[in-house]
Order: C-alpha cells, then structure tokens, then sequence
C-alpha cells in the first residue's frame, strides 16, 4: 500500500550552514541531502555556499569542491563524469539526472540535491541499489537461445534487425527513471520498473535471441509488468534520451498481439 | 544488509511535477469524482420514482447556485477523466510517447475537456433560452 509520507526515521532535520570563504562575489547555494548511519541521528539537509568563480562547471564539479574543500565527509557515487557509467545518478532540484551531464548554468537558483527518490540510503548520497539490480538479474538479461550454436561464428544479425534495438541497448543503468516513477516507489517490492522492463524489451527485440515468449511469459503478471500506468516520468527524466515508456507500451502490445 | 533500518530518501516531498504526472493522477482523481457525481443521478431518479414533491425538492437543491456549481464541477470532471482516458487509450496504443507529442497530448486533454464543458453548459443555457 502507497504511504505518501516518510517513515519516522527518514524524516529530514535542518542541518549545518557553510559560508562562502571571505572575497567571494559569485556565491551559490547548495542544499544537500546528508545522513550518517553511524550517528543514530535522521538525515538533515546542509547548506553551503561556494564560490562559483572558482568550480567546474557541472553539478558533479560542485560536489567533488565541496568534498576536496569543505567537508571530506560528503559521500556520494561517481566515475566516468561523462555520462556513461551512470554512478552519478541523483534526485536534482526535483528531478532525476546525473549530475555530471547536468550543467550548472541549466539549473536556477539555489541548487537542491537529494539522492534517488524512494530508495533506502546507505549515506548521504548514496542508496541501496541491492533490489534494482535483482530485478535487473531477474530479467536474465542475457542472449538465451535453443537454435545449436553456429559453427565457428557469431549468430549474425541484418543492419534491419540491428536496429530494432536502438534506443535500448544504450542504457546505462542509473536507475533515473525507476525512482522517478510513482508505481516503482508504492511497489519496488513487485513491479520491475522502467529501467528492468526497458532491458526485458531490449532482448525480446533482439532477432538473435529465441526465447521471447518465455520472457513474455514471466512478464505477464498483475505487478511485474502492468503497475505500469504510463504516468511518463521515466521517459521525461532518462539522461540518455531514452524512451522506457514505449518499451513497455511495446511489451504490452506483444501481450496482446499473442493473445489473438 | 537490513535495509529496514535504513532511512528512505524523499520522494514526493521533493519531486518537481510535470504536466504528465498531474494528468495521470487528476485521472484516477476525477475517476473517483465521477463515481460520487454519479450518486446526483441516482438520487434524481430515486426522487422520480418517489413522486412529484421529491422530485421537486431535486430540482430546487440542482438548479440553485451551489447546486448549479457542483454540476459544472461534475461536467468537468467527466470532460476531464474521458479526454485523459482518450489519451491513455492514444499511448496504450504506442503512439504520443515521445515527450514533445506527450506534451501536445496532454494540454490538448485539457483544452478539450473545458471546451466540452462550457460547449454543454453554454448549449443547456442556449436552448433553454437562458442567453
């Protein structure tokens, strides 16, 4: 059952205040989601003002100042800085994205940084991605077939049919678009989510794998796959351009399509 | 790991709405709110059945002002919940997911839903002689 408030412990206090160092005069404030587990304390929200004349130009450069400059104890999850790996993925100013592709100048006022919506946190910055991958694994996404092995080469594939997975082999896994969809926060426990539906269709699209109407098979349920209500968040947040609504509206009408 | 004892991050405490997200939730909203405008109707025809002082008393209750206004909210809030459901049925089909048609998608519901109403209400008044 959907519960639209956060549990007691989860509640976030007013936490500490950094001020900008003496001489600044391009000062920006951000607001970042802190919690410590070993204090036994509920996470707050700390302010710090940088100097913006003296910061990278991305959301990631601020949090990487604040940790090299003002407080070393900021924890949060980050690799490529270029949008590939998918580490960076956090809820900013209201919206999911990473945020080494988010720019600075693209984002107005003060800059408010939580981490992914609806996740259990590990610290600060970082949740507990443990269930999202499971789901991830539960698709089995991997090329299965029943077709012998070609001898001596790879199973091949025409540019038409290669195509067809466009848009959905590209995705980096940074769990965006599952944490921005309202289903996926009331049902995480059952529904698979944008991310885990989107990979399923990947390979249910792919002409080189032969087991699609199994992988139907264990899509079609009340949870696993319908909690979909097209609600659009997954798509309107995806860092890659990704379309994970249509993926699924496509899985859909396969359920049909069989059916008839 | 026991993540029960794990806070939860903010959800909708901090999530910045779009237009889609309040389209689908003013679906399920206006839904439910035509589930209890639906009980006007019952109540009319339970006041018919009745006899001519209930029905009269309906009648005095609906066309008053407030009467009048719960109506129109009724009105636009079936126009609402059939326009959203017409775009629902559009994407179950596959199209209108992209996120510039979505856009379009969605301010066109809500244009045509309040164009509906005032249409019915405006054609009520007009053939009754009332403008």
């Amino acid at each position: 059952m959907a519960k639209f408030t956060l549990p007691k412990n989860s509640k976030v206090t007013k936490g500490k205040h950094v001020p900008a160092p003496e001489g600044a005069s391009n000062v920006r404030r951000f607001n970042v989601y802190r919690y410590n587990p070993d204090s036994g304390e509920n996470p707050r929200m700390d302010s710090y003002d940088l100097d913006m004349d003296k910061c990278g130009p991305m959301v990631l450069d601020a949090l990487i100042k604040i940790k090299n400059e003002v407080d070393t104890t900021l924890t949060f999850r980050r690799s490529c800085r270029e949008g590939v790996c998918g580490s960076c993925a956090m809820n900013i100013n209201g919206t999911n994205t990473l945020a080494c592709t988010l720019a600075l100048d693209d984002v107005k006022g003060d800059v408010a940084i939580h981490p992914l919506p609806h996740m259990p946190i590990i610290k600060d910055l970082v949740p507990d991605m443990s269930n999202f991958y499971a789901q991830y694994e539960s698709i089995e996404p991997w090329l299965k077939t029943t077709s012998p092995d070609p001898a001596g080469k790879e199973r091949l594939q025409s540019h038409e049919d290669r195509t067809k997975i466009d848009g959905l082999y590209e995705c980096i896994l940074c769990a965006c678009c599952s944490t921005s969809c309202p289903s996926y926060w009331w049902n995480s426990d059952r529904y698979l989510g944008p991310a885990a539906l989107l990979q399923a269709y990947r390979w249910i699209a792919d002409s080189r794998d032969e087991m699609a109407g199994e992988r139907l098979d264990d899509l079609e349920d009340p949870f696993r796959l319908y909690r979909c209500h097209t609600i659009m968040n997954c798509t309107n947040v995806c860092p890659k351009g990704l379309n994970p609504a249509k993926a699924i509206a496509e899985i859909k009408k396969l359920m049909v399509e069989r059916q008839i | 790991m026991a993540s029960t004892h794990r806070p939860l991050s903010p959800h909708l405490q901090i999530w910045r709405w779009g237009l889609h997200m309040g389209l689908s939730i003013s679906h399920r909203v206006t839904g439910s709110g035509n589930a209890v405008g639906a009980l006007i109707l019952v109540w009319g025809f339970c006041a018919l059945a009745t006899g001519p002082e209930a029905f009269a008393f309906f009648m005095d209750v609906m066309t008053s002002l407030l009467g009048r206004i719960v109506l129109f909210g009724v009105t636009l809030s079936v126009m609402l919940h059939l326009c959203t459901g017409v775009r629902h049925l559009i994407m179950d089909s596959g199209r209108g997911l992209d996120i510039e048609t979505n856009r379009k998608l969605g301010y066109a519901a809500i244009i045509v839903a309040i164009v509906l109403t005032l249409g019915l209400w405006g054609g009520t008044y007009w053939f009754a002689g009332a403008l």
